[in-house]
């Protein structure tokens, strides 16, 4: 599984409040917008028809004191008078008349005008504005002829006289800029509430999310029994029902498999159990048999002497069957006692005659004590040492030696090897099963089958592991690490 | 010739091991119940017996803890399964001085009768020693193989016998149970060392020890026992 490089920004609750202000930001922003444009729209308009008006006003309450056709003096006269109507000063007006011009205030070059509207206004007699943008300001720029009052029954009559007029259209900028600081304003505590709001959404989904991730983490540890509280009805809570019904099922075919497994283990600890008191009456007799073969004919003493060997075999693998039965019922239990372990090793050697055949390093006596199964340390060393004898090669050797950390827990080492082929890589992970076969010419040898399986369960119980691997230089190796509690008083008396 | 009471309820069982032993030389008694087992242990006078534990009726406990009311120095040998670990411990609580465990092959089991055969008969080899040892209230026999305490005899199972024989041959020196299986019990290093803390168990009682301090049997923890002289 790759880890993602950036765990919080794939956390739900980041991507929550991410995506809540991203909206509320994106609507914030639109809302301002539009509004700001609607708003300024109608600013606008409202301007332009107040400004219009009171050009038109302004022009019918001064035009008919302007003297026709008017010279260049009254053409300034009128223009001013006209600016006058708007007490600020804001008002700046140009008058024409044929070639005569004349501006309210003197020198004004009326760089806003443009050729365009001037034409437009020539040709249509009509108030024409326009909007111009002159550097960093915009100014609305007017103009209209000045027409007769009383005009000739076929129409309106144009004077010639012209009159154009520039507004800096600063109140509009004004109110811009207050529609922008406004929508600010607004978007800070929008964008805070849409933070909490993600927050308080995240918490909503996180908390069943959490419930969710407990229970399947605990169900992974085993507890199978594991449900969910199922609240609301909302998707997550199917998510939870779901989840609640899997692992139903789930506890419910384990525990039928574990039932089935019972009962095979049951069945092999109850065959086994049938087994021995039949194998004790043949047991008991096998060394009469073994006394008379030789006094009986060859055909019969052979016969004889395979039951009587077989039947050891037989007991020998009922009893191997019985202790691990004793295993899986959980019911086997170590007789610890503090001995020496080196000691432990090498009459394990003696009492199989195995002294001479194996080379052993092990510790001097008293240097490495601990409590553990004597019984059960002897059946680990004699399985594989057994192991090593029958399918490695000789000389086999065992090593004994504290492996632990100085200062730390003691750790017995147990080392088992032989310089034979090696186990092949694909059995090496089933060694220690039961009655597995390596190889199948090598169908049964003097083992039960249950040596290492046993081996490896006997070692378990003390706590400790056991390995099997191939050495670099040629050969297998089984290594037992066994635990040595630290030791509490050995002369304490009582 | 060593008179063995066999009490196994299986037929074939009682057959094969009463076979087995009578070729190996022993007078054999062979009963199926433990209230046909307690009969003849007045009656047939046995210098051992070996009590199967699972027994239809009275049960091979309860016939071991009689046995051992009529005759506090008959020896016992209890045949159990492997495994049957609770029986073996009340086994041995009970008075039972060894255990085999079934199927077991007849040379095992002559093996274990004449070892505690052996417990009666005679002390571990000891040279110099004198016959008769005195330990403040103690006075152990060597030669007569008797035990009295303040002048009273106390009756010891041959196990029970010689372990205190062993133990008090060198006060003071730890043995442990390792070597006291070794020595008294003639089994394996890697014997059930439980037989040797039943043993100590019945022998501090019989001894009449205080529980929680013992006069002469101390256990040294982690290493096994020793006996003080005093």
């Amino acid at each position: 599984m790759r880890r993602p490089r950036l765990p919080q920004l794939r956390g739900l609750r980041t991507r929550l409040v991410l995506a809540f202000t991203l909206v509320a930001a994106v609507t914030a922003a639109s809302t301002g917008a539009l509004t700001f444009r609607e708003a300024r729209t109608g600013v606008l308009q409202q301007s332009q028809d107040a400004v219009i008006q009171q050009l038109r006003s302004q022009v019918g309450r001064l035009a008919p004191d302007l003297g026709y056709p008017p010279d260049r003096d009254e053409l300034r006269r009128f223009a001013a008078d006209v600016a006058r109507a708007e007490p600020s000063g804001s008002w700046r007006v140009l008058a024409t008349y044929g070639r005569l011009s004349a501006t309210s205030v003197p020198g004004d070059r009326f760089a806003e005008l443009s050729p365009a509207l001037r034409a437009s206004v020539r040709s249509h007699l009509a108030t024409v504005f326009q909007r111009v943008a002159v550097g960093d300001h915009t100014a609305l720029v007017v103009g209209m002829s000045v027409t007769f009052a009383e005009a000739p029954a076929e129409g309106v009559y144009a004077s010639g006289i012209q009159v154009f007029l520039t507004v800096p259209q600063t109140t509009e900028r004004a109110y811009v800029d207050a529609l922008v600081t406004a929508v600010e304003r607004a978007a800070v505590p929008a964008l805070t509430l849409a933070v909490l709001l993600a927050l308080l959404a995240a918490r909503g989904v996180l908390r069943p999310v959490r419930a969710l991730r407990r229970a399947t983490r605990s169900i992974a540890e085993g507890h199978l029994d594991t449900r969910l509280a199922v609240e609301g009805s909302d998707e997550l809570a199917d998510l939870s029902h779901t989840f609640n019904e899997t692992a139903a099922a789930l506890e419910q075919s384990v525990a039928e498999l574990r039932g089935m497994e019972a009962r095979a283990r049951r069945f092999a600890a109850d065959v086994s159990h049938e087994l021995r008191t039949p194998l004790a009456a043949m047991s008991a007799v096998t060394d009469v048999l073994d006394e008379d073969a030789a006094g009986l004919d060859p055909d019969t003493a052979t016969a004889v002497r395979l039951i009587s060997e077989e039947t050891v075999k037989l007991a020998r693998l009922v009893d191997d069957l019985m202790e691990i039965s004793r295993f899986d019922a959980g019911v086997a239990v170590p007789h610890l006692d503090e001995i020496d372990l080196a000691e432990s090793l090498r009459r394990t050697l003696d009492a199989r005659a195995w002294t001479g055949l194996v080379d052993h390093d092990l510790p001097p006596p008293g240097a490495l004590r601990g409590r553990v199964d004597p019984r059960r340390l002897d059946v680990v060393v004699a399985n594989l040492v057994g192991n090593a004898l029958r399918h490695g090669a000789r000389p086999v050797g065992l090593r004994l030696y504290d492996g632990g950390a100085p200062g730390g827990t003691r750790l017995a080492v147990i080392e088992v090897t032989d310089t034979g082929p090696g186990i092949p890589e694909d059995v090496l992970p089933h060694v220690f099963e039961r009655f597995y076969k390596s190889d199948a010419a090598r169908t049964r040898t003097e083992g039960s089958g249950l040596g290492l399986a046993i081996t490896a369960e006997n070692v378990r119980l003390h706590g400790g592991t056991v390995q099997a691997a191939n050495r670099p230089e040629g050969g297998a190796v089984f290594t037992v690490r066994l635990p040595l509690p630290a030791d509490e008083s050995p002369r304490e008396e009582r | 010739m060593p008179r063995v009471l066999l009490i196994e309820d299986d037929r074939a069982v009682r057959e094969g091991v009463a076979l087995a032993l009578r070729r190996r030389g022993h007078e054999v008694a062979a009963v199926a119940t433990g209230e046909d087992g307690l009969e003849r242990v007045r009656s047939f006078r046995p210098d051992v017996v070996v009590l199967d534990l699972m027994l239809p009726g009275l049960p091979g406990l309860d016939v071991c803890r009689r046995v051992r009311a009529l005759d506090q120095t008959l020896p016992i040998v209890m045949a159990t399964a492997r495994g049957d670990d609770e029986d073996i411990v009340v086994g041995l609580e009970a008075g039972a001085d060894d255990y085999v465990v079934k199927p077991v092959q007849a040379r095992v089991l002559e093996a274990r009768i004449r070892a505690v055969l052996r417990r009666v008969s005679g002390a571990p080899a000891e040279g110099g020693i004198p016959r008769i040892d005195t330990y403040g209230e103690l006075t152990v026999d060597r030669a007569g193989l008797s035990v009295a305490r303040a002048g009273e005899p106390v009756p010891l199972a041959p196990s029970e016998l010689r372990l205190l024989l062993t133990l008090s041959a060198s006060p003071g020196q730890v043995f442990s149970r390792q070597q006291l299986l070794e020595a008294v019990w003639e089994h394996s290093y890697h014997g059930d060392a439980r037989l040797v803390d039943a043993c100590v168990r019945r022998l501090r009682a019989k001894l009449g020890e205080p529980p929680r301090e013992p006069r002469w049997i101390r256990t040294v923890r982690g290493f096994g026992y020793r006996f003080t002289a005093r």
